[in-house]
């Protein structure tokens, strides 16, 4: 089996932005789902344990490290977020012109940036 | 039936008849994490501030604790449902697959009782858990 011919995959191809988009649905939400749901739990369980346990958690939260980690789950989640309204509009059979579907999987990314840096703007200016 | 490739051992089988469940559980999930983080992004921008007092009295309210408890059990069973996409592309010995999938179960319902509990013990507690610690 090991030595049969296999599909082409990712070397073999021209690289192209739909391939991006995709990559990265799959890489932010994955990461979300094993760190951004890590740091809810430990949000959520710190609120529920009192005061000095959320203290622990704000402090990390504001050390360069975790600045990474929220700026990080921040990007992940409107990257997934834009890369995911894509997926419901090629869902319904739309999207799949050629030069349609290359200007949102460009879109969809640089979008994600805007959002990310609009939201940390209002958080960062409280 | 063919000579025993992969392929060859399930063509003329049909429809497994469930191959679009996965698939649309995941459509209703990513729309419930829509609905629910707008909620959630829109609120850590308008609060105050991030503090204790503040975000505690904040989700102490029964409408942010049910949103809460609703955001944790979508994203939990969206998360779910990717990883164990991942899982299946990328793990391909038949006996490490399921000891993974039964892991990511035991993690995600685990992980999501949790945070379900600790949003009910502090709508519940209105305040006495500053006094406890």
């Amino acid at each position: 089996m090991a030595n049969r011919p296999l599909s082409p995959h990712l070397q073999i191809w021209k690289w192209g932005p739909a391939m991006l988009v995709s990559i990265l649905h799959r890489i932010t939400g994955d990461g979300m789902a094993l760190v951004g749901l890590f740091v809810l739990v430990w949000w959520l369980g710190a609120l529920a344990s009192g005061p000095e346990y959320y203290a622990t958690f704000s402090e990390f939260m504001v050390t360069p490290m975790g600045y990474v980690v929220l700026v990080g789950l921040s990007w992940a989640f409107f990257t997934h977020l834009m890369s995911g309204l894509r997926h419901f509009v090629l869902d319904i059979g739309a999207g799949y012109e050629l030069n349609s579907n290359r200007f949102w999987s460009v879109a969809s990314p640089l979008i994600a940036i805007v959002l990310t840096a609009g939201f940390w703007a209002f958080i960062l200016q409280r | 039936m063919g000579n025993g490739t992969s392929i060859g051992k399930v063509r003329g089988l049909g429809s497994a008849h469930e191959g679009a469940h996965h698939w649309l559980l995941q459509r209703f999930t990513a729309i419930g994490n829509l609905v629910l983080m707008m909620w959630l992004v829109g609120s850590i921008v308008w609060l105050p501030d991030l503090g204790y007092a503040t975000v505690s009295e904040w989700l102490a309210g029964p409408v942010p604790a049910t949103a809460m408890v609703l955001l944790i059990v979508s994203s939990f069973w969206h998360a779910r449902l990717g990883l164990q996409v991942l899982v299946e592309d990328y793990v391909h010995n038949a006996g490490t697959k399921f000891g993974v999938i039964a892991l990511l179960n035991l993690a995600t319902i685990g992980g999501g009782a949790f945070a379900v509990f600790s949003v009910v013990r502090l709508a519940l507690s209105s305040g006495t858990l500053g006094g406890a610690a």
